[in-house]
């Protein structure tokens, strides 16, 4: 009813300081959440960007296996058990029909294999240890945007050169190579090559950069002495990471081999990641009912104060529900102005940090304006206005107007 | 008859029990311009607070315009009184953070019978009817005692309440002023055939209204 709106306005504005407290209160309350959130958004999101330059959301690979008893019968016979690992191949049989499965699968993105081969970079007399991996250029630039790191050359030169490598910036400097140079590689089964710099790559993860190199697949498979059908590992990047843990179940029961998420390969970033998340929804949502508190401490003394207006307005023919509506729609009121002030606010200081240079492989503070985080907001602070407005409402409603008149 | 009430009985139990109504029954009828006087703490007051069904704490039985209300629930009696049932208080007057002329609109928007611009033009003819046109859009706590009394008299009567209640309507009023509103009440009674019952002290006053019900100890004497 109109009326009962025109009543709570000019409450609001009959308060004209507390009124400006509670919004502010709410305005601080709500931009803090909701730029707190979009900050761990964006650190998630910069730590899972920087996480997947290197690390497939899946990877199949052929765990080892520990051999079992010859009988599993231990009580009529005494049975000398010595476990052990089964000297079989780490390869995974018949690669190329798993990546083709594996590709079939509605939620996959990339797959292709990977061959990983401990090596040498020899630099004269001293030798550098690292890993090359050997992998299809092209795919494993889908699946790790190498091509947005890259300092020199191009990524996919290495498909058009099978003697090529991609080397990182570490290595590059310590050997003073630049693209077009060749380089010395022995691998760890003493097979010796000599290959073009076609790339250096530049991760700004210095232990990365000073050890890794890049091949094609072949390439890897020959510094194995191994023929073109070894290969350690399929990489699977799908949809959404996020899900990454089912459908690594999924593709382990289709392909009998072990298919690790990253998120299992990783509980320690898990974990860290998990406690942070905690702490920021913790203190961004004790602030947000903080700043509540204003409004229900305003309505609690609106109501207080005007208890003689309730009295007169109910022996009027005003109900209970028109009481309760009276002091919501202003709880709403001041919920909703401070809710748009917060958003403008929580925008500003979202700005503001987007040009805030951080360094390393971070770069820019990782802050973004946030659809869903500012929804979520939103729908939270008028929710908590709308409480904190209620419960006082709900006791002016059971104001008794004869008890207020006899005094 | 519009107003009825049977055996009605109201009991204290703060701090000790004590019975302020015992057994009380009368009729008023349409038009009819009834004063309660009596002693204070006769329990005058308490058994307007019962009739204007604000109260509900009494055994007995109320009948409004052949309409028994004992027992409905408080919207129900919020809406009787919303629309039936005009009343003035002897201090609790207005909503201060309003104008006069909001005071008087405010039961009217709510009843929601007339436009809002009906409703202006009925408010503004109610208080020039109090001789208050001039102060109308005044915040209504910029108006002497006097002043807020007869706006809330204005306000009794913007919905034509079938009954106008007053709890002592001209306490605090001086006597130029009681009579400016004594006749206004009368009239309200004889022309529009709407009936006045009201709590008082001023014996002149009660004298002057069609019956005057005497009240003693919770009795009617």
């Amino acid at each position: 009813m109109r009326i009962n709106r025109n009543i709570a306005f000019t409450y609001f504005w009959a308060s004209k300081r507390m009124t400006v407290v509670a919004i502010l209160g709410v305005l601080l309350g709500m931009s803090i959440f909701m730029f707190m959130n979009s900050m761990a958004a964006g650190f998630d999101r910069a730590s899972g960007e920087s996480f997947f330059k290197s690390t497939p959301h899946i990877r199949i690979y052929k765990d080892d296996v520990v051999s079992a008893p010859l009988s599993s019968d231990t009580t009529t016979r005494t049975l000398i058990i010595n476990p052990k690992v089964v000297p079989n191949k780490v390869t995974i049989e018949n690669p190329l029909q798993y990546v083709q499965l594996v590709k079939q699968h509605p939620a996959v993105t990339v797959a292709f294999p990977q061959v990983n081969c401990p090596v040498f970079y020899n630099n004269g007399q001293s030798q550098i240890t690292g890993t090359t991996i050997g992998f299809p250029p092209d795919e494993a630039n889908r699946m790790y945007n190498i091509a947005s790191y890259m300092v020199q050359g191009n990524i996919n030169a290495l498909a058009q050169n099978q003697n090529g490598i991609v080397i990182g910036s570490g290595i590059a400097d310590k050997m003073n190579i630049i693209t077009g140079d060749h380089i010395n590689i022995t691998s760890s089964r003493g097979v010796n090559m000599t290959l073009a710099v076609v790339g250096i790559f530049k991760t700004n993860n210095s232990k990365e950069d000073k050890s890794k190199s890049y091949v094609n697949i072949a390439t890897a498979q020959q510094m194995l002495k191994e023929n073109g059908v070894f290969v350690t590992d399929i990489n699977v990047n799908v949809k959404d990471p996020e899900t990454a843990p089912q459908i690594a179940a999924e593709l382990s029961m289709l392909t009998g081999y072990k298919a690790e998420d990253w998120k299992a390969a990783n509980e320690a970033y898990m974990a860290a990641s998990r406690m942070r998340k905690i702490v920021i929804t913790f203190i961004s949502f004790t602030l947000l009912i903080v700043s509540c508190f204003g409004i229900y401490n305003i309505l609690n003394m609106t109501v207080s104060q005007k208890i003689n207006d309730i009295a007169i307005l109910k022996a009027m023919g005003f109900n209970g529900r028109d009481v309760v509506r009276i002091f919501v729609y202003q709880a709403l009121a001041i919920g909703a102005i401070g809710v748009i002030l917060g958003v403008v606010f929580a925008l500003i200081l979202v700005q503001a940090l987007q040009h805030v240079y951080i360094g390393g492989d971070i770069g820019y503070f990782p802050i973004r304006f946030e659809p869903w985080v500012f929804l979520r907001g939103i729908l939270i602070g008028l929710f908590i206005t709308f409480l904190a407005g209620y419960i006082p409402a709900k006791k002016a409603a059971k104001v008794d107007p004869v008890s207020i008149f006899r005094k | 008859m519009i107003l009825k009430i049977e055996n009605i009985e109201k009991k204290f139990y703060d701090p000790v029990e004590f019975k302020v109504l015992n057994d009380i029954s009368f009729t008023v009828n349409k038009g009819e311009f009834l004063t309660l006087v009596g002693k204070s703490g006769c329990g005058k007051s308490t058994l307007l607070y019962i009739l204007s069904t604000m109260d509900t704490d009494y055994t007995g039985k109320l009948t409004i315009d052949g309409e028994v209300v004992t027992g409905y629930n408080q919207n129900q009696l919020a809406a009787i009184r919303n629309e039936k049932i005009g009343f003035v208080f002897q201090f609790h007057y207005l909503l201060s953070d309003f104008t006069c002329l909001k005071n008087v609109m405010i039961p009217a928007l709510r009843l929601g019978r007339w436009s809002a611009a009906e409703i202006e033009h009925r408010a503004m003819e109610k208080l020039r009817l109090l001789g208050l046109a001039d102060q109308a859009l005044k915040p209504a706590s910029k108006l002497s005692g006097g002043q807020q009394q007869r706006v809330a008299i204005a306000r009794a009567l913007i919905n034509d309440p079938l009954i106008i209640m007053g709890d002592e309507p001209t306490g605090n009023l001086d006597s130029k002023n009681t009579q400016v509103v004594f006749d206004i009440l009368k009239e309200l009674s004889q022309e529009h055939q709407q009936t006045i019952i009201a709590v008082t002290h001023d014996n002149d006053f009660a004298k002057a209204s069609d019956r005057t019900i005497e009240m003693m100890d919770g009795r009617v004497v």
